[in-house]
């Protein structure tokens, strides 16, 4: 790797290094590093282009990351990743794309990520995008979510994009049998005249499932984004979606929660709130001390931690 | 010491000029000062120019001798003026460790930040990570406006009406933290309140009402003119039917 890539991978997975455990690197469509151990196999598909991940039943305390990184401006991909976690198992996921784009061409990474959480398995998953590079050439990201969770499976999804993609398109579909948590905290920030469009849509099948779907975002400039998010309870099951934004300069969000009830003991909720920072919050912070800026920046910080 | 020098404010209301505060002129050099009257009658709006949240219409604000009435609520804070919020403000994200080292303008450890939320009886180990927000109690919430100020440590504390939004009983607490704050802290406290256990403690008793300095002086010659009059009875029923809208 050189230098370009290693601060992609300090910025989306936070590694200095390669990291310990399994873990498979992608550097401008080739696997550039691979690590198996006695539980967490790694295999690459033959029919398109990605990976499988199998975690074995009753594999506690590891982890896995699978960092994409395109430093050559104009690489376009589409990354089909499959990961099978067995039935008990408890481990750690950090996927992510990092894109430096020097050039005119768009950067383009598109990752389908399929997941089929076994019988009570429990899985953190971590996806963290970013982009930078001085040239014009755009940088794109449209990641694809699909969550399949067993009886008493448990997802807890952590997804970030703070910094310098110009459009993206993140789409999450899951359904839970009995008892399955899925748990969605997602945090996005816009400047500029990037535009981002999250779309969840959740199916709550099995009797005390429960879907808890957050967003928090930041739109500043000309930037765009878009929410929508859909519930669907189809048994005795709760769930709750919240989508709260910060608007400023130009910007435009717009927020679009759906709720449907097929069963009598469905309890959903949505909420949605679209603002600016509010003025009394600025003013606290001013009698601290801060100048209106550096209020704003901790609002901001604060409010996408 | 401060000094508000001719102070007016005047707002438009319905096409009409409404003075809220008619000629102010007051020095402040005592070390714990209490401001009472009746509500409506300028108090807050007093304490926030003092801070620069609002900007009189004429007249002129000294720190010290230095005029800071130009002064924005930024270079003000940087001079040494704190001011607590009646009520406290929500943040999304902030956690109290947060807002304390914003406040104390330093990166504060679990030490420090622990020192002073004792200082407001909290027990830091249940609050330190805690966001800001509605999941606190308007007690909490108070303790913690008020620990943000001793964190500051400036040169002129403003609480607006501590005593608001909370319960008798977390109030009667919470005096105790005004009687250390006077006995330990440096500096010029100016406290709005309605509660005789704090006007008790002042050295100096200033009666606002109608936007006009009623009265000024020591406790000992402004408390029995306000207990048990009608002026009093009238700030009390005042409160209560503006709580009972709430």
């Amino acid at each position: 790797m050189d230098l370009i890539q290693k601060n992609l991978l300090l910025q989306i997975a936070e590694l200095h290094d390669i990291p310990e455990g399994a873990y498979n690197i992608r550097a401008n469509g080739e696997s550039v590093g691979r690590n198996t151990t006695a539980n967490i196999d790694i295999v690459k598909k033959e029919d398109k282009d990605g990976i499988d991940i199998i975690i074995k039943p009753g594999t506690v305390n590891e982890s896995v990351h699978i960092p994409v990184l395109l430093s050559q401006s104009g690489m376009q991909e589409t990354v089909y990743n499959d990961f099978y976690i067995g039935e008990g198992a408890e481990v750690t996921i950090v996927a992510g794309c990092g894109i430096h784009n020097c050039g005119v061409d768009t950067s383009k990474h598109d990752g389908i990520h399929t997941f089929y959480l076994g019988r009570n398995a429990k899985v953190r998953y971590i996806e963290r995008h970013y982009g930078e590079g001085d040239g014009n050439g755009e940088n794109v990201m449209n990641p694809e979510t699909i969550v399949h969770l067993e009886e008493g499976a448990v997802l807890e999804m952590e997804t970030t994009q703070i910094k310098g993609i110009d459009s993206t398109n993140r789409i999450t579909r899951g359904d839970l049998a009995a008892g399955a948590v899925l748990e969605v905290h997602e945090k996005i920030m816009t400047h500029g005249k990037q535009f981002a469009r999250t779309d969840f849509s959740v199916d709550l099948n099995g009797d005390g499932s429960s879907a808890n779907v957050v967003s928090r975002s930041v739109a500043r400039d000309e930037s765009r984004q878009e929410f929508y998010s859909n519930i669907n309870g189809n048994c005795a099951c709760t769930g709750h979606s919240e989508c709260d934004a910060i608007i400023m300069d130009k910007a435009v969000v717009s927020a679009s929660p759906q709720l449907t009830a097929g069963n009598i003991d469905a309890s959903l909720i949505h909420e949605a709130a679209i603002g600016k920072i509010a003025g009394e919050q600025l003013i606290k912070l001013m009698t601290l001390g801060l100048t209106e800026a550096e209020a704003e920046e901790q609002i901001i910080n604060g409010f996408l931690k | 010491m401060l000094e508000l020098k001719n102070i007016c404010y005047e707002i438009e209301d319905d096409n009409d000029n409404k003075e809220i505060l008619k000629n102010i002129n007051l020095t402040i050099d005592e070390h714990f000062v209490a401001i009472t009257g009746p509500n409506g009658g300028g108090k807050s709006t007093l304490a926030k120019m003092i801070a620069g949240i609002i900007r009189p219409t004429s007249g002129q604000i000294l720190l010290d001798g230095e005029d800071i009435t130009e002064l924005n609520i930024t270079e003000r804070a940087k001079k040494g003026i704190s001011y607590a919020f009646q009520q406290p403000v929500h943040f999304k994200g902030l956690t109290v460790k947060d807002l304390i080292s914003i406040a104390a303008g330093k990166t504060m450890n679990v030490n420090d930040v622990c020192g002073i939320l004792s200082e407001v009886g909290l027990c830091a180990r249940d609050y330190i990570d805690r966001e800001i927000n509605g999941s606190l109690s308007g007690g909490e919430l108070k303790r913690i406006e008020i620990a943000m100020i001793l964190a500051r440590g400036t040169r002129l504390s403003i609480f607006d009406e501590p005593e608001a939004g909370i319960d008798l009983w977390s109030f009667s607490s919470l005096i105790h933290v005004f009687e250390k704050m006077r006995d330990e802290i440096h500096g010029t406290i100016l406290i709005i309140s309605h509660q005789e256990k704090i006007l008790k403690i002042a050295d100096k008793i200033i009666v606002i009402a109608a936007g006009e300095i009623e009265k000024a002086g020591s406790k000992e010659e402004i408390l029995p003119s306000l207990m048990y009059t009608a002026a009093s009875c009238k700030s009390l029923t005042d409160k209560m039917a503006n709580e009972n809208q709430l």
